[in-house]
């Protein structure tokens, strides 16, 4: 027996802060100090809350540390593990608490946060098929293999259950689809090749809890009358793969998969395919493809997937997130209790990454109808370095950029495709008053305009043509045309596209437009980035009467473009700076400023 | 399934479930623009030009792809439809090189057309343009990939139909391209040069070589003709100007190709305007050739037949007619060498098909193949076995393929690996010669595991007991050692075949005889026999000749034994019938066959010879001892269109025309008699064939007064039970198929259906005899296993004087 359980966060952001050589170098001392067979060390799945990272917990005690540093490990072991005291240093502090908080109820990251998919991710090891039993896994899959197929789609139907993938379609109908179809071979395909910039909620289910996912798709088997199910997961996902493949084996060893499950007759056998990193290969047709070794490139629907899936035989594909929901919802009560959270339309919870100009970035779970203030303000502490909330953008590069006046937005699948977005995977960016609108567009479309996939012309070559424009607004060449040029393109581009990626990628053009139209006017009329990010449409200037000469900002350019003696305003020479932006990073009392190109602060030069 | 009620533009149609928005707004006659449809290929909704508004969907709705739906309201060219579409071919022609002043495709572009539909005159986006090199490295066509909008129909075309897979999509989103792996020349891949990516391509991404500069597609009259290759006869189109092809494409509405061409038919052409024409006859005098008046030729041809035939009787005469000829040329030439009081008429080329010949001709009382081409992608199985059809019938090949995708099981029997494996369900890379031995082991399978077809067997076969008997110890045990396959293989070939309600044989008609090709005909026939797959709709053996009309000649009677539609000399009636239409008395005696006129016979009784169209010196065989055999005659004629190897030792050459340059009637394999037209003025002093034997008639005395081709088939249908039914009127709407015995019968799609044209199907004991097999895989007992080596009918006449020689070695013709 264990005395206490060490769970280190081995989750993406966590493993990037530091996480690997904190459990060395707490397995180091552990060792030195002779008690290493007292802990039980689980690089586990992730807690969200990525900011903060490393982080360990102890159980039973329940003390969340963070922030941690490989020389704190000393410390830990000697003060908490051995002297039995919280090593108070290490505790959550910032200024939404008043003191170090111990653990998640008294975090207020995690205060308005509804834990249903992560429910098991950071608390149990992901590697040990035992811990997701404890935790009530496969009692689910006991119970559907009792039920009959369609009684299991009407049940999850009836909880309300929407793909996590982004469009939001009923799962519990999708999977009738598939029972009804006529053949005898069908499919389940996960659809893990999360590809949005930013998002990793599937992966971190992946990585954290991938029994969950084997589960739902052991679930959805039994009620699709599908006996073999692929997993399409991202090559770049190495450890979600690894996981998998453990969590396969165990379940294979444990007689939770295979041939007669659990005595029930029913058969069911598990694949891994991993993608090779196009992002339409998320598109379900694509997905198809690629899982047949072919192109990845998707094709018309109808016949959708449930008729003619992949190697033509009928096929559910589920997202990952959809996925971890169904053991909670199969299970004896669940779809009730699931029920009870979300919106009339939108039920249960979903995760978001919280990402950008937000204090807490991190991995989010709420229950859908959680609006955007309180995403951003409660659960995200607000925006970095108090600055001003600009927008937010949704659902990723699919999705659309949500204004500062729509901050009650409550998130879920009808109100955000209203506002102009999509719930999509569940990206949240946070953005503040230097972000630039148009930039962000452009970003996102110069992402979906590489990913394209290049079969329909509205995609392949719209997709360009208006990034093209983008660029030329950017570069201060943007002409009055060209927003009225911008908004026929994305509407044909939207209107006539084959795949959902070409379908949606102008929605942050779109929703820029729709909601800072004043800023695109400025790019093209005036020449100006208001949110110093367009390098030809603005300049630094500093303020003449508010510099104190302190020479920070001269010791960071790095083309030497500030002059001034100490204790003397500084000057920034316009001819040789380059808007690299270190000035304005470094000046702490907000005397360099974005001015118009050539206006008057300028005029001294 | 009920029907569907929608509502196009307005209109109200019903169709059938699953049918398109787009086909059903073509029974409407309503014109929805498309790029990348077709309706061969799997769906595909690429090119968002067909769009078209639904309502109450939320976006525009591709018609190619998009089924109806009850009661939906569609509309064509509503403004958001037309918007959509102008945006769409704006962006393509911000991406598409602008030279329309000097594009081949001016005149022909969809993307042309289109724009000029939609008025859209220019394009309002600038950017990045693709700048991709030109692919110029093949003999055959221009790939600039600049002009492609990737509709991907040529991508769809050399995957799917083709199954050459030369091309894919490489790249993506903007960058996409269409291009061989890692973007090579096309030259250095697998591509088989079919040219169908060029006939469906909507935009002037790929320009065959010959055209350039050449004309406009409205400058040019399309001449419907029929490919002079194999023996499928694909239906094409010549493009003329002035006098001069200056393009092909295959005949959309073929029942025979279906818009389908390969290398032969598409580019193999332009023999027809080689330097090497004969043009004028040429008589040889003090060893050298000099050219003559028609006169003065057929003069001295007069006087020399007379002479021989009058010192050695009309016996000493031969004719050598071609299988290139067309069907009337066959007839005349036939019936002049008749008309001089012999037989002896004959062709050499056919000698590298008797085996064939002989075999279904024995089993069946029929040489042809029994089905049609088209019938073989609707089958449930096939048995490819010593044949390559993507070597020697590419049309052939592709119908296999079809039926293969189709879920037919597929069974390929070839020592080396070929292209059709790929979608085969069993490769069984036998021992080269050792077919034999596998069919006998198929037909053991078949019988000890009852899975022939007892009834057809009792009611419509003979011989049965004999062949139980014979391939008693062909147990597939016995069969794995001898032809190197698993014993297990030769069975779930012969469950294959026999389980499935229709199946087919796929050979070659070019076996060898002296490497037991016709044993192995006979034991294809028996498996047909076994199974009932003979005599019904998509069944049968397919043994397709190598030459355009080899069928179509042996019709008219250009054999020794018998005349026009088989029908025998020792018949009375039909010496009697023969006589009074042609006013002379026919000889009951039997010709002489080529072979023995060649072979082995220095002291041959032949003294002449009249050669039309044929060329056996060139043809493998023994070369020496036939140019021999013809340099020991006293006079030879020969009538063809270039200085061949054959004319070279004659005494007079008479200039021949080419397919393009006559009208006439060719009968493919599958007894389909079509009709090609004049296209062409022959060059120089080059007549019609049959105009040059009306006049040579004419000169021996014998009155003819055809005034064309069309008399002289009518005199065919006449005096051919066979061909009753068949006219130049007919054909002109399409080809028929034989039997057709009268004016409103529809032609026949396959033999034997009630009864064998021997009353029985015969089984034959065949034994598999090693010692006659040499190893070398060269001389394998079926020939054309490996794409027509060791052939004897590589004459290579016609396709090494054209471009084609550049990529097809060894052709038949």
């Amino acid at each position: 027996m264990y005395e206490k359980h060490i769970m280190i966060c081995g989750a993406t952001g966590c493993l990037s802060s530091g996480s690997n050589q904190i459990a060395e170098a707490l397995k180091e001392e552990l060792e030195k100090q002779g008690i290493k067979d007292k802990y039980r060390l689980v690089m586990g799945g992730c807690p969200g809350f990525c900011e903060v990272g490393p982080i360990i917990v102890i159980y039973p005690d329940e003390v969340f540390y963070c922030r941690l540093k490989t020389k704190d490990m000393a410390e830990l072991v000697e003060q908490h593990l051995i002297g039995g005291e919280i090593v108070e240093r290490l505790l959550y502090k910032g200024p939404d608490v008043e003191a170090p908080a111990r653990f998640y109820d008294t975090i207020p990251f995690y205060s308005k946060q509804k834990f249903n998919v992560l429910r098991n991710s950071g608390i149990i090891d992901p590697e040990s098929i035992d811990e997701y039993i404890m935790r009530g896994g496969y009692r689910a899959l006991k119970r559907a293999l009792q039920m009959d197929p369609q009684a299991i789609c009407d049940e999850v139907k009836d909880a309300g259950l929407r793909g996590r993938g982004g469009a939001g379609f009923p799962t519990g109908l999708k999977w009738g689809f598939t029972n009804k179809a006529p053949g005898d071979k069908k499919y389940i395909v996960c659809n893990a090749d999360e590809g949005d910039p930013g998002a990793f909620m599937d992966r971190s289910i992946l990585e954290g809890d991938p029994h969950a996912i084997l589960e739902g798709m052991l679930i959805a088997g039994r009620a699709c009358g599908a006996d073999e199910g692929y997993i399409y997961c991202r090559a770049e996902y190495p450890l979600a793969i690894r996981r998998l493949k453990t969590a396969i084996q165990q379940a294979e060893e444990y007689g939770l998969l295979g041939t007669n499950i659990l005595d029930s007759g029913f058969n069911f056998k598990m694949n891994i395919k991993e993608g090779a990193g196009a992002f339409v290969c998320g598109e379900e047709t694509a997905l198809l493809a690629s899982i047949e070794g072919k192109r990845g490139m998707p094709r018309p629907r109808p016949p959708f997937p449930a008729q003619v899936g992949v190697f033509g035989k009928p096929t559910t594909i589920n997202n990952v997130e959809t996925l971890a929901n169904i053991p909670l919802i199969v299970r004896e009560g669940g779809a009730e209790e699931f029920k009870k959270v979300g919106t009339e339309g939108s039920k249960g919870t979903k995760v978001f990454a919280l990402a950008g100009k937000v204090r807490n970035t991190g991995l989010v779970e709420g229950p859908m109808g959680i609006t955007i203030e309180e995403i951003i303000f409660d659960v995200g502490g607000g925006i970095q370095g108090g600055r001003e909330f600009k927008a937010v953008q949704a659902g990723g590069p699919s999705g659309g950029c949500i204004p500062q006046d729509l901050i009650n937005l409550p998130i879920d699948y009808d109100s955000l495709t209203k506002a102009g977005a999509i719930m999509g995977s569940g990206g949240l960016v946070v953005m503040d008053d230097r972000t630039c609108m148009v930039d962000l567009a452009k970003y996102f479309l110069s992402f979906t305009q590489k990913e394209s996939c290049g079969k329909c012309t509205p995609c392949r070559e719209g997709t360009k043509r208006m990034l093209e424009i983008l660029e030329r607004i950017s570069e201060g060449e943007g002409i009055p045309e060209d927003l009225d040029t911008l908004d026929s393109l994305a509407h044909s581009i939207k209107d006539s596209s084959l795949c959902g990626l070409g379908q949606t990628c102008p929605n942050p053009v779109l929703t820029t437009i729709r909601y800072f139209r004043h800023e695109y006017e400025e790019h093209i009329n005036e020449n100006y980035c208001r949110s110093g990010i367009c390098k030809p449409l603005f300049q630094y200037v500093i303020d003449q009467e508010n510099c104190n000469g302190c020479r920070a900002c001269v010791r960071v350019c790095p083309v030497d473009a500030i002059e001034g003696e100490k204790k003397e305003p500084h000057e920034i020479d316009q001819e040789l700076c380059t808007r690299c932006g270190s000035c304005i990073e470094k000046c702490r009392f907000d005397c360099i400023m974005i001015t118009r190109v050539g206006s008057e602060a300028d005029v001294g030069n | 399934m009920s029907a569907i009620k929608l509502t196009i533009d307005g209109q109200e149609i019903e169709v059938a479930p699953g049918t398109t928005i787009l086909e059903a707004a073509r029974q409407l006659g309503i014109d929805i623009p498309t790029f990348c449809e077709d309706p061969e290929l799997p769906p595909n909704g690429a090119c968002r030009i067909c769009v078209v508004e639904v309502e109450k969907a939320r976006a525009l709705v591709a018609s190619c792809v998009a089924p109806v739906g009850p009661d939906m309201v569609v509309h064509t060219e509503s403004e958001r439809v037309i918007n959509a579409r102008k945006n769409n071919l704006s962006l393509m022609l911000a991406n598409h090189p602008l030279d329309c002043i000097t594009c081949e495709k001016t005149g022909e572009c969809k993307l042309q057309d289109y724009c000029y539909r939609y008025g859209v005159a220019s394009t309002e986006f600038f950017g990045a343009v693709k700048d991709l090199p030109y692919d110029d490295t093949n003999a055959f066509f221009l790939r600039d990939m600049n002009k492609c909008i990737l509709c991907g129909i040529c991508v769809g075309k050399c995957q799917q139909v083709v199954g050459a897979g030369a091309i894919d999509f490489t790249k993506r989103g903007f960058g996409t391209n269409v291009s061989p792996g890692f973007e090579d020349p096309i030259e250095e891949s697998s591509c088989v040069f079919c040219g169908m990516c060029i006939d469906n391509c909507p935009v002037g991404a790929l320009i065959p070589k010959y055209v350039t500069g050449k004309g406009r597609p409205w400058q040019t009259e399309s001449v419907p003709s029929v490919c002079p290759y194999c023996s499928l006869g694909c239906n094409i189109n010549l493009h003329i100007k002035d006098n001069e092809v200056i393009g092909v494409s295959p005949d959309q509405e073929s029942p025979v190709n279906r818009g389908h061409l390969c290398v032969q038919g598409k580019f193999g052409w332009d023999f027809v305007h080689s330097r090497d024409r004969v043009t004028a006859p040429l008589v040889r005098s003090n060893g050298v050739f000099v050219e003559v008046s028609w006169e003065e030729a057929l003069d001295y041809i007069i006087d020399n037949i007379k002479d021989i035939q009058s010192r050695y009787g009309a016996d000493a005469l031969m004719g050598l007619g071609s299988p290139k000829s067309s069907n009337e040329d066959s007839y005349l030439f036939q019936k002049l060498i008749r008309s001089l009081g012999t037989n002896n008429v004959d062709s050499y080329t056919r000698h590298c098909h008797v085996s064939a010949v002989d075999g279904m001709m024995d089993a069946f009382g029929n040489a042809a193949t029994t089905n049609t081409i088209d019938e073989v992608a609707a089958t449930d199985a096939i048995l490819v076995i010593g044949a390559n059809p993507a070597e020697s019938h590419p049309i052939l090949d592709y119908r296999v393929r079809e039926a293969a995708q189709k879920g037919a099981k597929l069974v390929v029997a070839v020592p080396e690996m070929i292209g059709l494996v790929d979608v085969s369900t069993a490769y069984l890379p036998l021992e080269a010669g050792t077919e034999l031995a596998l069919l006998n082991g198929m037909a053991n399978v078949i019988i000890s595991e009852g899975l022939h077809d007892q009834d057809f067997v009792d009611k419509r076969t003979e011989g049965f007991e004999e062949l139980k008997k014979a391939v008693e110890k062909y147990t597939p045990e016995h069969v794995a050692g001898i032809t190197g396959l698993e014993a297990e293989a030769v069975r779930s070939a012969a469950r294959a075949y026999a389980s499935a309600e229709k199946a087919v044989i796929v050979s070659d008609a070019g076996v060898r005889e002296e490497t037991g090709g016709a044993a192995f005909v006979r034991a294809l026939t028996n498996l047909a026999l076994l199974t009932g797959n003979v005599g019904k709709e998509s069944t049968g053996v397919y043994l397709p000749y190598g030459e355009n009309n080899l069928q179509g000649m042996a019709d008219m009677g250009v054999l020794p034994n018998v005349i026009t539609g088989y029908q025998h000399l020792q018949d009375q009636k039909v010496r009697d019938k023969f006589s009074k239409s042609w006013g002379v008395e026919i000889s009951e005696t039997p010709g002489m066959t080529a072979a023995e006129a060649f072979e082995g016979r220095k002291n041959s009784s032949i003294k002449a010879m009249y050669i039309m169209g044929e060329n056996p010196v060139a043809c493998g065989g023994d070369r020496l001892k036939v140019a021999e055999n013809l340099e020991n005659l006293d006079f030879l004629v020969v009538q063809d269109i270039f200085m061949t190897e054959t004319a070279s030792l004659a005494d007079v050459v008479l200039p021949a025309s080419a397919f393009a340059e006559k009208l006439g009637t060719y009968t493919n394999v599958e007894r389909r008699v079509q009709l090609s037209q004049t296209a062409l003025e022959p060059p120089g002093e080059v007549f019609p064939d049959w105009a040059v034997l009306v006049e040579l008639a004419e000169w021996f005395g014998f009155e003819w007064d055809y005034t064309g081709p069309e008399e002289i088939f009518d005199e065919i249908a006449s005096l051919t039970p066979e061909y009753s039914g068949i006219s130049y009127y007919r054909l002109a709407e399409q080809g028929l198929q034989w039997p057709c015995p009268d004016e409103d019968h529809p032609g026949t799609r396959f033999l034997h259906e009630d009864s064998f044209s021997r009353g029985k199907g015969l089984f034959a004991a065949v034994d598999y005899k090693p010692e006659a097999l040499p190893a070398s895989s060269e001389h394998a007992a079926v020939c054309c296993a490996t794409g027509y080596h060791g052939c004897q009918c590589l004459s290579e006449t016609l396709s090494k004087r054209s471009v084609i020689s550049a990529f097809k070695k060894g052709c038949c013709v």
